[in-house]
């Protein structure tokens, strides 16, 4: 019933001049500016004044209402109208005869469609519309049992799989059904050790293929890793898994406190806070050695280390001086320097990872927690949001965009859910992703731009979760302990 | 037959001469009649079991006594003719019992010897460690804030003064947050809370060097419920001994 009174709050929040290139495909959703308070407080006169008059009137204007509004926001935007590619996945056929094709062919065909369907850029068309005949090669090909309804499919991927000895080859194919004069986009033969996991890998890098010709020529993130913090074994500490949730592994084993892994561009070192003996400090742990690398403690409270995109240079807080301020330091621990001089918190910055030219981060100098943004230097500082408690900065691939957890109605009374929410740097126009309600804290951005890994406890404990970054498709990646902070790699 | 005639004739007379003597005599000698006996003296017992005790255990006292129509137990008062009775004597006692009667009044006593508890083995004089965590107490702090509020500087002050008696203490200060609000930010605000404990002991004239800081943000709550009082709970800065 409240938003009668809301229709003329409600603003597209996301012009055309200011939208997002990378993520053209997806929607942008927009908040009606009505509040609670609006609602119930400085309108509760004249309801009952209404209510007094026109009781019936009144009553059907609810109803109506009531119908045309089942949620409090809206989704709106630009690119709701286009057309996914419609790509058609066949379970890979087997080749030979070997008794282990079966296992890999499962785990193939399931993570090939997986990591295309998690894509968010096709619209797979249903197995239940494929012919019956199986497809392991082109021959078996009848182009007319797929680019017509029911498939109506646009683009086909097929091929087979064989185990021969200690090895497995995989052949694949993209063909463009529409085309039959010249169907083949892709044509692929991977050759690996006959294991699930090699499967897994050769159909992330099939998917890969796919996603790259059809995707507008960025490269697809199957191959991915997250890294983040999980409770598990009792401690906090830093944890990996591939971008789907498998192959959940811890890498630390501290036994103290770890938080804020950040992977280095290269995916060589990890970089997080610790709570060691002297305090919190920066670790560094290399992916390459499986253990720690030294970098030097600066002693007072160090959080939330920031690699630049090229890797030379690290952005992280520091309480060394008796207050947190944003210290900026080369990879190696060395050439620190202080660049923020604000009394109260200052934290979790990030580097623009376009430029490296520029650092988002929060800032508690005025009270609650902002977001701001400064030039490496410390000079030029802009504050990004106008008010709640707005934490959690990631800066996006193309360097437009910022995502951050955000509670904009705070206070007594408001209802304080956290979201996560993307801002245009440009026009400071944001979007909300997220409306399930809980907490949803730490997002951070895939390589494509195309998704958001952040943490969530809607479900009652802390989980990962990922979403196309329009906030559709969320997928819960983790279910054992509590698990937080999740980092996506770079590449 | 003569013979036989003065036989019994004999017998006759010499059993009655028997019965005429010995019917005679008593007349001659009645006994008097006995006087009433005197009443019989009181006795009594006491004893006490066990007779050594340590402080505050308790000691049963067994009583009996005759020929006694009121008998009191100092310190205790009219008792039964014969019973028992638990005590806890504070300290080494004789217990005094008078049994009175028609026949005089007796008395019997038992001692009991308290031995003094073993001295509280270290003497409690409290370590300094006890004597920080019992006299030094926390900071609480409002929402997102870091700064000492008003209703926190008579704890406050109660430190200052504590911690310049005993110069020789060095400790930390933990700062916490509520479980509302991001991790990292958290463990920036507890550093801040840490910091300003730390600047105002400074300030009242405890030397730096005896003051540690740490954050914790809310990663080591003190309470885990979701309501005010459990988030005041763990908004504090919080002093730990260091050994």
């Amino acid at each position: 019933m409240a938003p009668v009174f809301m229709q003329k709050r409600c603003g597209i929040r996301n012009g055309e001049s200011n939208l997002p290139s990378r993520v053209d495909r997806h929607t942008i959703e927009v908040e009606c500016a009505g509040t609670a308070e609006t609602r119930t407080g400085e309108r509760h006169s004249t309801f009952q004044l209404l209510l007094k008059r026109h009781v019936l009137a009144l009553c059907a204007l609810l109803a109506l209402a009531a119908s045309c509004f089942g949620q409090d926001w809206i989704r709106t935007g630009t690119g709701l109208g286009v057309e996914k590619v419609r790509l058609a996945v066949a379970d890979f056929k087997a080749s030979n005869q070997d008794p282990k094709n079966a296992e890999l062919l499962k785990t193939f065909n399931d993570t090939l469609w997986n990591d295309l369907d998690n894509a968010g850029i096709f619209d797979m068309v249903s197995k239940s519309f494929y012919p019956l005949t199986v497809v392991g090669g082109p021959t078996d090909i009848k182009f007319e049992s797929w680019n017509v309804p029911p498939p109506n499919a646009a683009m086909l991927a097929f091929g087979n799989l064989g185990v021969s000895g200690a090895n497995v080859v995989v052949q694949g194919w993209l063909y463009d059904v529409k085309n039959i004069a010249s169907p083949q986009v892709l044509g692929k033969q991977y050759s690996d050790a006959a294991t699930p996991e090699a499967a897994r890998t050769i159909a992330h890098k099939f998917a890969n293929e796919i996603i790259f010709r059809l995707g507008g020529g960025i490269a697809g993130i199957a191959e991915s890793k997250i890294y983040f913090v999980s409770n598990r074994t009792g401690h906090k500490e830093i944890w990996a898994m591939d971008y789907d949730g498998a192959n959940q592994h811890a890498l630390t084993n501290l036994g103290t406190i770890s938080l804020s892994p950040r992977i280095s561009p290269d995916g060589s070192r990890l970089a997080f806070s610790s709570l060691t003996k002297a305090g919190w400090e920066i670790l560094m742990y290399s992916i390459d050695l499986g253990r720690l690398v030294s970098f030097p403690r600066y002693g007072g409270v160090n959080l939330s280390p920031a690699w630049t995109s090229d890797g030379t240079r690290l952005a992280f807080s520091s309480s060394r001086s008796g207050d947190p301020e944003i210290y900026v330091v080369d990879a190696s621990g060395s050439n620190l320097k202080r660049i923020t001089s604000f009394k109260g918190p200052d934290v979790s910055p990030v580097w623009n990872r376009k430029t490296s030219a520029q650092i988002a981060w929060v800032s508690g100098r005025t009270g609650l927690p902002q977001i701001y943004i400064m030039d490496a230097d410390g000079t030029n500082v802009q504050r990004m949001t106008d008010q709640g408690y707005a934490v959690s900065p990631s800066w996006s691939p193309n360097g437009q965009f910022l995502a951050f957890s955000w509670i904009r109605h705070y206070g007594p009374g408001a209802p304080g859910s956290q979201d996560i929410y993307i801002m245009d740097i440009a026009s400071q126009q944001w979007v909300q992703l997220t409306h399930d309600g809980g907490k949803n804290d730490f997002p951070s951005w895939s390589p494509d731009g195309r998704h958001i890994i952040f943490q969530s406890n809607r479900t009652g404990s802390l989980q990962i979760w990922t979403m196309l970054a329009d906030g559709t498709g969320q997928k819960q990646l983790t279910t054992s302990g509590s698990n937080t902070q999740p980092n996506w790699s770079w590449q | 037959m003569k013979q036989r005639r003065l036989k019994w004739m004999t017998l006759v007379l010499a059993l009655g001469a028997i019965m005429v003597l010995g019917a005679c005599k008593k007349k001659v000698a009645p006994p008097p009649p006995p006087p009433p006996p005197p009443p019989a003296a009181p006795t009594a017992s006491l004893t006490a079991s066990p007779n050594t005790v340590e402080k505050g255990q308790a000691v049963t006292l067994t009583w009996e006594t005759t020929n006694a129509t009121d008998v009191s137990i100092d310190g205790i008062g009219s008792v039964q003719a014969s019973g028992s009775q638990q005590v806890t004597p504070s300290e080494s006692t004789t217990y005094h019992l008078t049994a009175k009667g028609a026949g005089g009044s007796q008395e019997a006593t038992a001692r009991v010897t308290v031995n003094a508890p073993p001295p509280p083995p270290p003497a409690p004089s409290p370590t300094e460690e006890e004597l920080f965590s019992r006299n030094v107490q926390d900071i609480y702090f409002d929402y997102d804030k870091a700064d000492v509020r008003a209703d926190q500087q008579s704890a406050l002050q109660g430190d200052i003064a504590f911690l310049k008696e005993h110069a020789g203490i060095s400790f930390t200060v933990e700062g916490h947050c509520d479980e509302r609000g991001s991790t990292e930010y958290n463990l920036a605000l507890g550093d801040n809370r840490a910091n300003a404990v730390k600047s105002a002991l400074v300030q009242g004239g405890i030397s730096a060097d005896r003051v540690k800081t740490i954050s914790y943000g809310k990663e080591k709550p003190f309470c885990s419920e979701s309501s005010e009082s459990c988030w005041q709970q763990n908004r504090r800065g919080h002093f730990v001994y260091q050994k």
